[in-house]
């Protein structure tokens, strides 16, 4: 099927003798925006490292854009057009707030192979228009991250994602830390993208969030998937049996027995 | 709204507020040695450290002293810049001081000449084949090579088999130092050609510290190698997760300070006209130190080139100071590990009282 973004099959973790993530069968198509859901420690985190290749799995396929792809690293699935906000949110501490909205992939004045001159100024006036998306408040943005607020931080990684075009954005926990406010603007990025009809996983333990956002709930149990349910047909309730393990679907029933 | 430039969101930042940059601290306490030094002189001596100019009116300073000073910091300056974006990656280099030790004698034995005095060079090594009076770039290559496959051979052992930087690093510092004694069988290597004794002449050791602190600290601060450099050593997973390819640019890394250490090595064999394969021993912890001193954390990303070469000058200044005072050479050695000893104890109080991280 040509319009699957994302699939995995049978794809499996373990850490020694952890089994943090069993056959996990999943997909997404494109346009589509799905919900991660499942208790602290289902193996929400670990799947997304799985697919990004921060870590290698230790079986299973995974089908990016119709091709089965084997990332040696991280850089290979951004370069693939994965965006990705970690839960870790993977920001350099002593960097200034551009610096690591850029990393990795910097703005370039004067080409020089590794040593390629930076233009600072084009990627702080890209940092500030992205920020203003996120509606965050930074009171000076050549700040280094390691003096900011949790919150603040999080919106940087946000906005990162924000700011470049992917094929699949996947967002872990992206509110976990954000008021009232800068929550709505987080929402308010992520139905941007949905009008732009770009797809996205949302790793989220906010049942209002996710059932405004978006349009299926995969559930996680115990590093296993134990439903995949559409948003019109599952309500709050449901949800949280799910999660809780007062019910699995029947075509899940084997895996989590 | 002069407070809010960089502002977003609507939060006043006051400009006047902000940090001060660690190397203007650096170079205070340069400053503050300097005067303590001057108090002492005049308490003890009787005379200016620095400020004694000898009768002479067209200068307040004592040029001699100050000569010494820079120009015997230097050659490890060259090393320390090297050894600077190392730390600042979040590893070390241990190995600095035989890397100097090995280039210097394989350089030197291609920079010989044929005949002294009107005789075959009697150090000569390779007279048989005929490698003598060689243009100078063939041993500067040849120096330089030996940095690169040292330099290259600590970083990937780093970035690739995972062994901590202090292992990997202590291994290339025995093994370099066996290559020096091996090279030659223990023998000093003289008799340069007069090109080659120009390399580290007079003062082109310091035009050579000094161009290269300065190329280097443009590259540190406006490239994306020198940006990388300090988002490896300041989280190296998120660097990683951000698509750096962390393995490829130690290797990278550590190959330019095995580089900066071979340029030590000519500049040093150059300057004495012979090389020893005890050349540069203790030198890697001098310019540990110096980077250190200069505000390098040994934690990684924080520092920069402008700090350690400051450092350097710290460094000289209390080696000069010490001799200035006619102090014996065994307490220099003592003072000078408790300096070390010292600024890392700061730097560690400074990470800690640097807040959450
Ligand atoms: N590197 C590792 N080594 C060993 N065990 C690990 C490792 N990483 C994760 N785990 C384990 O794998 C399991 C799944 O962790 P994971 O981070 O995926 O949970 P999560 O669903 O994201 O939870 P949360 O909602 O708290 O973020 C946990 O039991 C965790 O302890
Ligand atoms: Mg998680």
């Amino acid at each position: 099927m040509a319009d699957i973004i994302l699939k995995t099959e049978g794809l499996t973790k373990h850490y020694g003798g952890v089994h943090a993530l069993t056959n996990a069968n999943f997909e997404i198509r494109k346009g589509e925006h799905v919900a991660i859901m499942g208790d602290n420690g289902a193996g929400k985190s670990t799947f997304v490292r799985q697919i990004t290749a921060v870590e290698q799995r230790t079986s299973g396929k995974i089908t990016f854009d119709g091709k089965e792809v084997a990332f040696e690293g991280p850089l290979d699935a951004r370069e693939a057009g994965i965006e990705t906000v970690f839960q870790t949110l993977a920001l350099a501490d002593h960097l200034d707030v551009s610096d690591n909205l850029f990393l990795g992939r910097e703005k370039i004045l004067f080409k020089l192979g590794p040593f390629s001159i930076l233009d600072y100024k084009g990627m702080r006036e890209a940092t500030r228009a992205a920020l203003q998306k996120t509606g965050v408040k930074i009171p000076n943005f050549r700040n280094t991250i390691q003096n900011m607020s949790g919150g603040q931080r999080q919106c940087v990684a946000i906005a990162r994602t924000a700011t470049f075009h992917s094929k699949l954005t996947i967002m872990d926990e992206p509110t976990a830390a954000l008021g009232v406010q800068e929550t709505a603007q987080v929402e308010n990025i992520v139905r941007t993208l949905k009008e732009a009809g770009e797809p996205l996983i949302l790793i989220s333990h906010n049942m209002r969030q996710v059932m405004d956002l978006c349009d299926r709930i995969v559930v996680f149990r115990r590093g296993q998937i134990v439903a995949n349910l559409k948003k019109e047909e599952t309500d709050g309730q449901d949800v949280v049996a799910y999660i809780t393990g007062a019910k699995t679907q029947p075509e899940y029933a084997e895996a989590a027995a | 709204m002069a407070e809010t430039t960089h502002g977003i969101g609507g939060l006043k930042y006051d400009h006047s507020k902000r940090e001060r940059p660690q190397e203007l601290n650096v170079f205070i306490a340069l400053i503050l040695i300097v005067a303590v030094f001057e108090g002492l002189g005049f308490w003890l001596m009787g005379q200016s450290f620095l400020f004694d100019s000898g009768d002479r009116f067209d200068s307040i300073f004592n040029e001699a002293r100050l000569q010494i000073i820079i120009l015997q910091v230097a050659i490890i300056g060259i090393i320390a810049i090297g050894v600077t974006q190392v730390i600042l990656t979040g590893g070390i280099d241990l190995s600095s001081g035989s890397i100097v030790g090995a280039a210097a004698m394989i350089a030197m034995s291609f920079a010989q000449v044929a005949e002294v005095n009107g005789f075959p060079n009697p150090k000569g090594i390779f007279i048989e084949q005929g490698w003598v009076d060689l243009p100078v770039i063939v041993p500067i290559a040849v120096g330089l090579a030996c940095g690169v496959v040292a330099g290259g051979i600590n970083g990937a052992l780093v970035a690739y088999t995972k062994i901590p930087p202090f292992i990997a690093t202590l291994g290339m510092m025995v093994t370099a130092r066996g290559v020096a004694k091996w090279w030659s069988k223990g023998q000093p290597i003289s008799f340069p050609t007069e090109s080659y004794s120009k390399l580290g002449a007079g003062m082109t050791p310091v035009v050579i510290f000094l161009a290269l602190a300065v190329l280097f600290h443009l590259i540190l601060r406006y490239t994306v190698y020198g940006k990388h450099t300090y988002a490896i050593g300041s989280n190296e997973a998120a660097a990683r997760m951000s698509g750096i390819n962390v393995a490829r640019h130690k290797v990278m890394v550590y190959t330019i300070a095995g580089v900066l250490a071979s340029v030590a090595a000519i500049v040093l064999s150059s300057k004495n006209l012979t090389a020893q394969s005890g050349m540069g021993v203790m030198y890697e912890l001098d310019a540990i130190a110096m980077a250190v001193i200069g505000g390098i954390s040994l934690q990684g990303g924080r520092g920069s080139v402008i700090g350690t070469v400051i450092g350097a000058l710290i460094f000289g200044v209390i080696i000069s100071g010490f001799t200035f005072l006619r102090l014996d050479a065994y307490y220099q050695e003592m003072v000078k590990g408790a300096i070390i000893v010292g600024a890392v104890v700061l730097d560690q109080w400074r990470q800690n009282k640097g807040g959450k991280t």
